[in-house]
């Protein structure tokens, strides 16, 4: 295999978040009550005709743009026959030869190294409905067409990915820009996020090009990474053994670990593409994509490339900090208000996320606010509670969106800087211990650590460990 | 005279008046239907109680000293292709012999807004593809000047009842010559608008980037006042035009003096019936003797319009009709007791029981025109066709105002006589396919007959150029006495049919 390299493309669809469907005005919202986000346009009844949703050219313009596309001045719709009982019309209404956008890229890092992965084109397309099969042993079908006319981008790379990570790269900074730019949930496991990957694998440093499978059915991008190494070990397999790599189609199955074969190209369908008379060219000035330009968000490369020089980050927090514009604007909220921004760097790119993670939150909807945070790391800074309570506390914040004062106060957390107090503590302890002691001076360092863990005890950890350490050794 | 003769803005003075209500109005136009058409068979749904409903509303309206719409309480039939809320919407076809559709057509819609009365919907060839209405899945419609004659299609029902006198006026569509070429053989007006002038939200798409619907009427009056109800941008059709809507009735001066007319030769060749022929000349003399100036002049590409239209009026249809499979809505086959069809079994047995004969046929030529491999051989040469036919338009709107033909080459002909010869039937609409194919309006104005069967004048006009030939065709109109003529339709004298009418028509292939 290590004589092998991969060339693979990825084909994606993203539904665009618009709040009505891509050429009727129904709500485009996900799980509803089956069919009943629908109307005669999408039903497709006879007579009826689309009309665009602006939005849906809007947030298309946007995407291209941030992909680094050519925006068409001049472009159109294209029907796409074929017959699926999901599909109303029995044809979906697409982009062939005149796609919105064109000839752009993205950057991805792999392994501390960059690269460019081509972007062939983006174009508008309306989704299909669900088939619900079988339901309780039935021998029959359902149709669901809440789904039916939601706006879709096909986003196609160029075959520029060599490697299963530079593709889940690629997957996950296409995600990062399109949240950044507001026009997709991207989520795979809900759908609003699919891909299919097209990949052949050659002798390396050839440039031939093998006959490609397509794969499909990955349902999130680690099964996208886990199929294609699948499926190049088993083009390699074909190749190593004098086979032939037969061009189809094929599904991974995440069961068994393997694809399996769906289809072969020669029973692939004539789609008989032509332009949609039920719907004009598509023609965009200059003047609105500049418009739309100049209404971008800062993008995730920009914005880490800042972040390292604005806050001195490292490239890796910051790549990880930006890779979520929510992400990112909590962590710049919390440091545009901290003396440290590498400390709030620690904190969200650990604790914070340690605790998205754990919880299975999205970001938007953490309880714990900015400023709460910043709160809490000046109490850390004036000695109210030790660096060490703050981790409890932080997590009761990020649970219950209360203050880190609050919570101090309810819990009694509030480190103990009296030194009398303290003096009598240590005083217990050291009296408590006097082998200990000995061993301390006698030169045994460990023997100090376990007698501020004993004051840390008697105090339940809330004792200033600056002024422990100082009194302990005073006294000892 | 009965009241179902008068035309439509002559009703509306009477009901404007008071001298005449709506129901007055209505109940006459159903006693016609009810004596007539067990002969015509214009209609494949009466909507009688919804009709009498809508003339009471009308009535008290005026009574209550309301403002009535321009055509309030006046008896319109609709094509059965336009969308009726509740009310069925066949298309003339098994496969939506039992659609009743949730919603109206933007026209449906207009027409209601404004007090209009409605008598039913009309027969036509099955989804508007046919040149004789003998394509019904139902029953073919009848030539009211002649019962053993077509009335034209694919709006024959429309053209039918309002020669009839079973609808004052009504609306039908035009995808290549389908209001026009009924109009002429019913002897009645029937104009198809420009590409765009009216909505096509809610009519059943045959051919998306041809059809357009307009109205057949008694005289270029009543078309003047329908179209000013009907046309207009509406916003749930992209390919709807902005553009303001004119008082058509202005156009209705009587003067055609310096009217430039071209006569393209090219339409008056091979295949041209010579006794029409002679009578369209003898119009075309009318229009000089009444000012205007006439020339000859050429159509080089006017030959190459059929077969474009044969192109790309199919491959939009097979596109189109692909949505009637059986699934969510319209005929579905039910497999015999004890079968199972899977669903590609569902949808080859929906669709060859569901549609006749030039449906599927015209399904095929267009699947064909757009499979890989032809396309650019067929489908996109023809759109490069239909260019070249539209600039040839557009460098004779240069010159002229308008531009006249016969509306088709025949008078109407007898049942049978071409329905088995498809490209014959196609011939019928030589001269009004290439108005769809260049998306201009075109009208139909009664201009004589051939032995006791109509004959129709086609005035074409450059886009949007509705007014110009609506002033031509009224200055000639009101100069004749053609479109005053009533077809001999009498219950007494009924002649039997010679053909024997198969229910169902020819459509069983």
């Amino acid at each position: 295999m290590d004589n092998y390299e991969a060339v693979i493309g990825l084909e994606v669809h993203v539904e665009l978040h618009t709040k009505t469907k891509a050429f009727c005005s129904c709500p485009n919202e996900f799980g509803k009550e089956p069919n009943t986000n629908v109307c005669p346009i999408c039903l497709g009844l006879p007579g009826v005709l689309p009309v665009i949703n602006e939005a849906l050219l809007e947030y298309a313009v946007k995407a291209g743009l941030a992909l680094n596309c050519e925006i068409a001045a001049f472009s159109k719709f294209d029907r796409k026959n074929y017959y699926y009982p999901d599909l109303p019309k029995n044809y979906q209404i697409s982009q062939y030869d005149l796609p919105l956008c064109r000839n752009g890229y993205l950057d991805i890092e792999v392994n501390g190294a960059t690269r460019r992965v081509g972007i062939t084109r983006v174009h508008m397309e309306e989704d299909a409905g669900k088939l619900v099969h079988g339901e309780g042993g039935a021998d029959y079908s359902l149709v669901d067409l809440n789904r039916a006319g939601v706006p879709l981008l096909e986003i196609v790379s160029e075959p520029d990915i060599r490697t299963p990570e530079e593709a889940k790269a690629y997957l996950e900074k296409l995600k990062s820009i399109l949240s950044y730019i507001d026009v997709s949930d991207c989520k795979m496991e809900e759908g609003s996020l699919r891909c299919d990957a097209n990949i052949s694998v050659r002798p390396a440093g050839t440039g031939i090009l093998n006959p490609k499978t397509e794969i499909k059915n990955m349902n999130s991008f680690r099964a996208v990474q886990r199929a294609l190494e699948a499926e190049i070990k088993r083009q390699c397999a074909v190749w190593a053994a004098g086979g032939t790599v037969e061009s189809e189609t094929r599904a991974w199955d995440e069961n068994k670990g393997t694809t399996v074969p769906m289809r072969s190209k020669e029973e692939a369908s004539d789609y008989r593409y032509f332009p949609d008379p039920d719907l004009v060219p598509i023609v965009i000035s200059p003047d609105r994509v500049s418009r739309i330009k100049s209404e971008l968000p800062e993008l995730p490369d920009a914005r880490a490339r800042r972040f390292t020089s604005e806050y001195g980050l490292s490239a890796y927090d910051a790549g990880v900090l930006t890779a979520s514009r929510a992400l990112a604007d909590f962590y710049e909220a919390c440091a545009r208000n901290y003396r440290d921004p590498k400390l709030v760097s620690n904190w969200v790119t650990g604790e914070f996320l340690r605790l998205v993670n754990a919880r299975n939150l999205e970001i938007r909807d953490v309880k714990l606010t900015p400023a709460h945070l910043v709160e809490m790391l000046e109490l850390i800074d004036k000695g109210t509670i030790s660096g060490k309570i703050a981790k409890t506390v932080f997590e009761e914040m990020f649970d219950t969106g209360k203050r880190a004062e609050d919570i101090i106060k309810e819990k009694g957390l509030v480190q103990i800087s009296d030194e009398g107090e303290l003096s009598r503590i240590v005083e217990e302890v050291v009296t408590a211990n006097p082998g200990v002691v000995a061993d301390y001076r006698n030169g045994k360092e460990k023997a100090f650590a376990f007698l501020v863990g004993q004051v840390m005890k008697a105090t339940r950890g809330k004792a200033n460990p600056q002024l422990v350490n100082r009194l302990l050794k005073e006294r000892i | 005279m009965e009241i179902y003769d008068l035309t439509a803005h002559e009703l509306a003075e009477y009901i404007q008046k008071g001298e005449l209500s709506a129901e007055e109005v209505t109940r006459s136009v159903f006693s016609r239907i009810h004596e007539v058409e067990e002969d015509v068979r214009a209609y494949v749904t009466l909507t009688e109680e919804k009709a009498y409903a809508q003339a009471r509303y009308v009535d008290e309206q005026r009574r209550a000293g309301k403002k009535l719409g321009p055509l309030a309480g006046i008896p319109v039939g609709i094509k059965d292709n336009m969308c009726t809320k509740g009310i069925r919407t066949t298309c003339s076809s098994r496969i939506l012999e039992n659609f009743v559709p949730p919603y109206n057509a933007t026209v449906v819609e207009k027409l209601e807004a404004e007090g209009a009365v409605m008598t039913g919907k009309l027969n036509m060839d099955e989804f508007a593809m046919g040149s004789s209405t003998e394509n019904s899945a139902f029953f073919p419609t009848r030539n009211p000047w002649d019962l053993n004659c077509v009335p034209g299609g694919s709006s024959g029902g429309p053209a039918a009842a309002v020669a009839a006198g079973e609808a004052i006026y009504t609306l039908g569509s035009d995808t290549g010559g389908s209001i026009r070429q009924p109009a002429s053989l019913c002897g009645i007006v029937g104009m198809k608008p420009t590409y765009g002038l009216v909505s096509r939200y809610g009519l059943v798409a045959f051919a998306s980037s041809l059809d357009q619907i307009g109205p057949f009427t008694k005289d270029v009056r009543d078309c003047a006042l329908v179209l000013n109800l009907i046309a207009g941008h509406d916003p749930m059709d992209s390919t709807s035009a902005p553009n303001p809507v004119p008082d058509y009735t202005s156009f209705l001066t009587g003067d055609i003096k310096g009217v430039k007319i071209g006569v393209p030769r090219e339409f008056f060749g091979k295949g041209l019936d010579s006794r029409v022929a002679d009578v369209v000349r003898n119009a075309i003399d009318k229009l000089a003797d009444l000012g205007a100036i006439v020339e000859e002049c050429s159509f080089p590409y006017a030959e190459y319009a059929l077969p474009v239209y044969y192109i790309i009026a199919p491959a939009e249809a097979s596109s189109n009709l692909a949505r009637y499979d059986g699934v969510c809505y319209g005929y579905r086959a039910v497999p015999e007791k004890g079968e199972k069809y899977d669903i590609i079994e569902m949808y080859m047995k929906t669709r060859s029981e569901g549609f006749g004969a030039e449906v599927k046929r015209r399904i095929m030529l267009g699947t064909y025109a757009l499979s890989s491999g032809y396309y650019d051989a067929y489908y996109l040469k023809a759109l490069k066709v239909r260019t070249l036919i539209k600039d040839d338009f557009a460098r004779l709107f240069e010159k002229y105002d308008v531009l006249v033909s016969p509306t088709s080459p025949t008078p109407a002909f007898r049942f049978g006589e071409k329905a088995n010869d498809p490209l014959t039937m196609y011939l019928s609409d030589i001269y009004t396919i290439p108005v769809n194919l260049a998306g201009i309006p075109a009208l139909s104005v009664p201009c004589g007959f051939v032995d006791g069967l109509p004959v129709g004048l086609h005035l074409m006009g450059p886009a949007f150029g509705e007014g110009t030939i609506l002033k031509v065709a009224y200055a000639y109109e009101q100069n004749t006495s053609y479109h005053r003529a009533r077809p001999p339709l009498q219950v007494e004298k009924r002649p039997k049919p010679t053909v024997r009418l198969q229910e169902g028509g020819n459509h069983r292939g």
